[in-house]
């Protein structure tokens, strides 16, 4: 009969270099950012983090998928017409604000630039950070150029942006349930700027860790996966974008 | 808000106070008993749903406590919410979110989940999306009767049937909420099974049951979006004036509608594309279960382990190449249809080969018969039964005389309302000693095993018989048809059978509850299992492991190794000699 | 234990098995293309009949004969061969049925009969009732508008057939689906509300009716008699009483009841 106690091989923890067998850092919960025993164990976190993020866009991808293969055959498909006796197509191509969505899409690209930004002077922030600490020291940089609040005033921008674009729809005489082809202009732009909104929530969020006082690597945590998400929600953009232009 | 929050030497306490512990916990072991619960809530007001059904079905006129008559429409309500409550809150919760949730960080060697706040949270909104699901009964208007699968144009206008009005619209958001929740776990599943393993901890070394919900994990990930789409479009059609799914020149009770050129394939095309995977998220966890507990009542490794671990990658990726076998009937193009026929008869085969290795496991084995390898074994058989019917259905030619007949009815009970729900019971009756600390009475377990096992070929057998007869479905009654009256007595004893069966149901749920507090004491490892949920303390302590780091040095099935001295090694006992 | 269980799999087998086989289930098949669907079912039902019967049969016994009497049990992974040759048959099986049956499939949805010589038929579902429209002496049919029907007024009125239109003229809509035997009948399916599905179990004939679609479809009655006809979509509460009757009657026959309902319309 095997033992029934416990048969552990117990391994001193030590410092994390990659791969995926290796011994793990029991994670922690929240925000709370503090090492154990010092050893940074961040590192760790922002690559699960990362990891995480990576996943969580593939269902908005396949959202948006289904958004467009709905799009694509929905454009092609002709419904029968009591009157013509006939499948007809019904299509009528919209007449997006190309100049006002083209602007937009500059703010939303010059967004994803001051985001990247922040996002590696948060990174070294978080480098700094333990020899920016002693009490003397100075590390320089000592008022930092806000990126991070740049591109929140810039995502801002783009979503009015985005509403005056529905204005301008309004009054070429395209709304919400005008025909299937605006359907679909208010369902994808609209649906972009949704998790956008849910972005730029993000942002503030990271930007209130430093007045709550979290530290510093939690804090580069949120600004490093919500920057990849906002690259993603930038090509998501272009991608939408092309599609309502060059697809109508 | 710290939790998790431990020091290698010692097991960190739990926090404190009663909503931290039990309530909003981040503790993955509390969120895995919170979801099984919710599951047995809704199962239990699922099969009352059916009880209700099954006895409209052969006594239409009858009058019942409380309810009253039961009237066609409110059939279909009972219907449709059977339907939905069983698929998502049974069948996608507790096998993935219950099970899953407790011992998947376990199983692999990890203190949690890679992310224990997206986790309580999960919890919290899935049943948010079952309040709201309920909520439909008492709404004017009732729950909506357009079946689980909400075609439109029948869900598209509030005009087509009393429940469509804004019973329809919190069935939608219900479904958009949940399917919310299920991307959150996914990606928590995803992330932990990637990222949390513990030393020696290879993929090909984890248990089956971590495969079963990894693999369903990403199946969510991709088929929930999709679902999302389809309710999201869904409601804008009903309240916002589009025409996704709605054609145009449609008149429903001499009321013309306003809608023109919407396609209702669309929705069907979005729904499978979401259902079919949504099936294989349900029946792969238990596939997980059975492959483990064969393999530990057998004192053998499961034969072909490898074979097993490809079998249910293929079933996922051909899980989604093959929706359109639901839509042979509906108009859309026979060229399609031959296509996906293909495709579905091909995804038969790792079912097969899953089934070959689960005898192959048996073979020369050392049987015993505890409660939990009398479900996996259950689940085996009941697997076999209603995967077969899936060959008729999958080619077109035959589809014809058995869509929308009984016999599809047989075919997805069989595997899910049964197989599937064998697994829960596997799982429970395997994990209850783990998770409470005592053992569930055996005796109760294998009177219950029996009168189900039985009591469910009873119900879903004969409706092989009806389907066969060109019984549709769907039907709330069957006074109108002459072809359906000589059916009614297989249909009354399908009715006897399902009040016997659901019956016997209240054992499980008096040996849970009373073994919880009353069962004999558990020792670590009652089934001598291989597997690093067994080397915990029995319930485990908040981290899992009490402060020690699990090392991995074997695979998770090895039982009765030539030359070992005990016939089970635990996956961290240390290193034997070479053995395969 | 293992004999409990060995008895209760394999009863539930041979019960099961029994009525499978000893009870005609299947309505008397009467049309062109039910022969051959029937014959794939059968040969698809032996397939899995056998499958069936080996797999329960099997699990029986092994459970029963592998019990644990302290035997030594034989340690092993798996054999690679087997799993090669047993994914292969399987594999073989399955899409080898498929492929048999496939050009029944291509009968039933490629090959359209001559025009000329089918009968033009017009299937219309509505919640809840089916309506059958002949196209009359001019064989065209006229022109309906949904959005014009009149349910209440039964017949043309509730197809809202259009009475301007001089196609219109002879078309004939009837509540009873009257056909002629061994003819072939071009049929359209259409629906005014939700999704409806024309299912004639005795024909194994059964095509959705879809709003927003016209779907054509075809089969051949050969037999004269009354069929019924049963809803098989899901299209509100009265979908369990949305039926209507085949009644297939000799050429002659067919041809008076139409002359009749032709002399109706003047």
């Amino acid at each position: 009969m095997a033992t029934l106690g416990p048969t552990l091989t117990v391994k001193e923890p030590r410092p994390r270099h990659g791969g995926g067998g290796d011994v793990p850092r029991f994670p922690h919960g929240g925000g709370d950012g503090r090492g154990d025993d010092g050893a940074p164990d961040y590192g760790e976190r922002l690559r699960r983090y990362r990891l995480g993020l990576a996943v969580g866009i593939a269902p908005i991808v396949m959202l948006f998928v289904s958004f467009t293969s709905a799009y694509i055959v929905r454009q092609g498909l002709g419904s029968w017409d009591n009157k013509l006796n006939a499948y007809a197509n019904d299509w009528l191509p919209v007449n997006i604000p190309t100049l006002l969505l083209l602007i937009n899409t500059i703010i939303l690209v010059v967004s994803s630039i001051t985001m990247e930004l922040a996002r590696r002077q948060s990174a070294h922030e978080a480098v700094w950070a333990p020899i920016a600490d002693i009490p003397g020291v100075s590390v320089g940089n000592e008022r930092p150029f806000p990126w991070l609040g740049l591109t929140v005033v810039l995502g801002f921008g783009f979503l009015i942006g985005q509403y005056l674009a529905w204005r301008a729809l309004e009054t070429r005489g395209f709304f919400l349930s005008t025909s299937p082809s605006s359907s679909f202009v208010y369902l994808l732009t609209g649906m972009h700027a949704l998790h956008l909104a849910g972005g730029i929530l993000a942002l503030l969020y990271a930007a209130s860790t430093s007045l709550l006082k979290r530290p510093i690597e939690a804090r580069r945590i949120v600004i490093d996966v919500t920057a990849w998400y906002w690259h993603f929600m930038a090509l998501l953009w272009i991608y939408i974008f092309a599609l309502l232009q060059f697809a109508r | 808000m710290s939790t998790g929050h431990l020091a290698p030497a010692h097991a960190h306490a739990a926090p404190g106070g009663f909503i931290r512990k039990y309530i909003f916990s981040l503790d993955h072991k509390v969120i895995g008993i919170q979801y099984y619960f919710l599951a047995l809530a809704a199962v239990f007001t699922g099969m009352f749903l059916s009880l209700l059904m099954r006895i409209h079905m052969v006594w239409p006129e009858a009058v019942l406590p409380i309810f009253g008559t039961i009237k066609p429409e409110q059939y279909l309500s009972l219907m449709t919410m059977h339907g939905t409550i069983m698929v998502f809150f049974v069948l996608t919760t507790a096998p993935q979110s219950g099970f899953g949730n407790y011992f998947l960080p376990i199983q692999i060697g990890a203190p949690d989940m890679a992310f224990p706040t997206l986790n309580m949270l999960s919890f919290w909104t899935t049943f948010v999306s079952f309040v709201v699901m309920l909520a439909a009964f008492f709404v004017p208007g009732g729950a909506p009767l357009s079946g689980w699968t909400s075609y439109p144009t029948l869900s598209a206008l509030p005009q087509a049937g009393p429940g469509q009005g804004l019973g329809m619209d919190l069935w939608v958001i219900s479904i958009a909420i949940f399917c919310g929740a299920s991307l959150m776990g996914a990606l928590n599943f995803i992330t932990t099974t990637l990222d949390l393993r513990a030393k020696g901890m290879t993929l090909m070394r984890m248990p089956l049951t971590c495969w079963a919900w990894f693999i369903t994990a990403i199946l969510g990930l991709l088929a929930f979006g999709v679902l999302l789409a389809a309710g999201i479009l869904l409601l804008m059609d009903r309240n916002m004036g589009t025409s996704f799914f709605v054609p145009g020149g449609l008149i429903v009770s001499g009321i013309p509608i306003k809608h023109n050129g919407g396609s209702p394939l669309l929705w069907q095309h979005l729904f499978w594309f979401f259902g079919h995977p949504e099936v294989y998220i349900a029946i792969l966890p238990g596939m997980g279960v059975a492959s483990q507990l064969l393999s530990t009542f057998s004192r053998k490794p499961i034969f072909g382990y490898k074979a097993m671990v490809y079998a249910m990658l293929s079933i996922g990726l051909f899980g989604f190449m093959v929706w359109g076998h639901h839509m042979f009937m509906s108009g859309m193009s026979p060229y399609s249809a031959f296509a996906f026929s293909v495709l579905t008869m091909a995804i038969g085969v790792p079912s097969a080969i899953k089934t070959f290795n689960w005898l192959g496991t048996l073979w020369k084995g050392k049987i015993r018969f505890q409660t939990p390898m009398l479900f996996a074994i259950g689940f085996v058989s009941l697997f076999v039964s209603g995967g077969l019917s899936g060959p008729f259905l999958a080619q077109p030619s035959i589809d014809i005389p058995l869509h929308d007949t009984y016999f599809v009815v047989a075919h997805f009970h069989l595997i899910m309302g049964v197989a599937a729900i064998f697994g829960i019971f596997a799982g429970t009756y395997y994990w209850f000693p783990k998770m409470f600390g005592r053992m569930m009475s055996e005796g109760l377990g294998k009177l219950h095993f029996f009168l189900t096992f039985i009591g469910a070929y009873a119900i879903f057998m004969p409706m092989h018989y009806l389907g066969m007869a060109g019984n549709p479905r769907r039907y709330s009654q069957f006074t109108e048809l002459k072809y359906l009256a000589p059916l009614l007595p297989v249909h009354k004893f399908i009715t006897y059978a399902a009040i016997i069966t659901i019956s016997a149901q209240l054992i499980f749920v008096f040996n849970l509850f009373w073994s919880m507090a009353k069962g004999k004491k558990a020792g670590q490892n009652p089934w001598e299992s291989t597997t690093l949920e067994w080397i915990t303390a029995t319930p485990p302590p908040h981290d899992n492991f009490g402060g020690v780091t699990p090392v991995v040095n074997h695979g998770p099935y090895e039982y009765s190794v030539p030359g070992a001295s005990t016939d089970f090694i635990m996956q961290t006992d240390p290193v034997q000699a070479p053995t395969h | 234990m293992g004999v409990a269980l060995l008895l209760v799999i394999w009863l539930i087998t041979f019960v099961s098995s029994y009525f499978f086989v000893a009870h005609k289930w299947w309505p008397t098949a009467v049309s062109a293309s039910a022969p051959y669907i029937d014959h794939q079912i059968s040969i698809t039902f032996i397939c899995m009949g056998v499958v069936f019967l080996l797999a329960q049969l099997g699990l029986g016994l092994f459970v029963w004969q592998y019990r644990d009497r302290g035997q030594k049990v034989q340690y092993s992974h798996g054999n690679v061969k087997m799993e090669m040759l047993w994914t292969t048959l399987t594999a073989i099986l399955f899409i080898g049925l498929n492929l048999v049956g496939s050009p029944i499939w291509a009968a039933e949805r490629f090959h359209l009969p001559p025009a000329s010589q089918s009968l033009q038929l017009e299937v219309t579902g509505m919640q809840f009732a089916w309506y059958f429209r002949y196209p009359g002496p001019d064989n065209k049919f006229g022109h309906v508008d949904a959005l014009q029907s009149d349910a209440s007024a039964g017949g043309e009125a509730a197809l809202g057939l259009d009475t301007t239109d001089p196609a219109a003229k002879d078309d004939i809509v009837t509540g009873t689906l009257y056909l002629p035997v061994n003819r072939d009948v071009d049929v359209t399916l259409r629906s005014q509300d939700v999704i409806h599905s024309f299912f004639v179990p005795a024909f194994r004939f059964k095509q959705d009716a879809v709003p927003g679609l016209m779907i054509h479809m075809h089969f051949r009655p050969e037999q004269v008699g009354d069929y019924e006809i049963a809803c098989a979509e899901l299209c509100g509460l009265g979908h369990y009483k949305m039926h209507g009757m085949v009644k297939v009657v000799s050429a002659e026959d067919f041809d008076k009841w139409m002359a009749q309902r032709e002399a109706e319309k003047q």
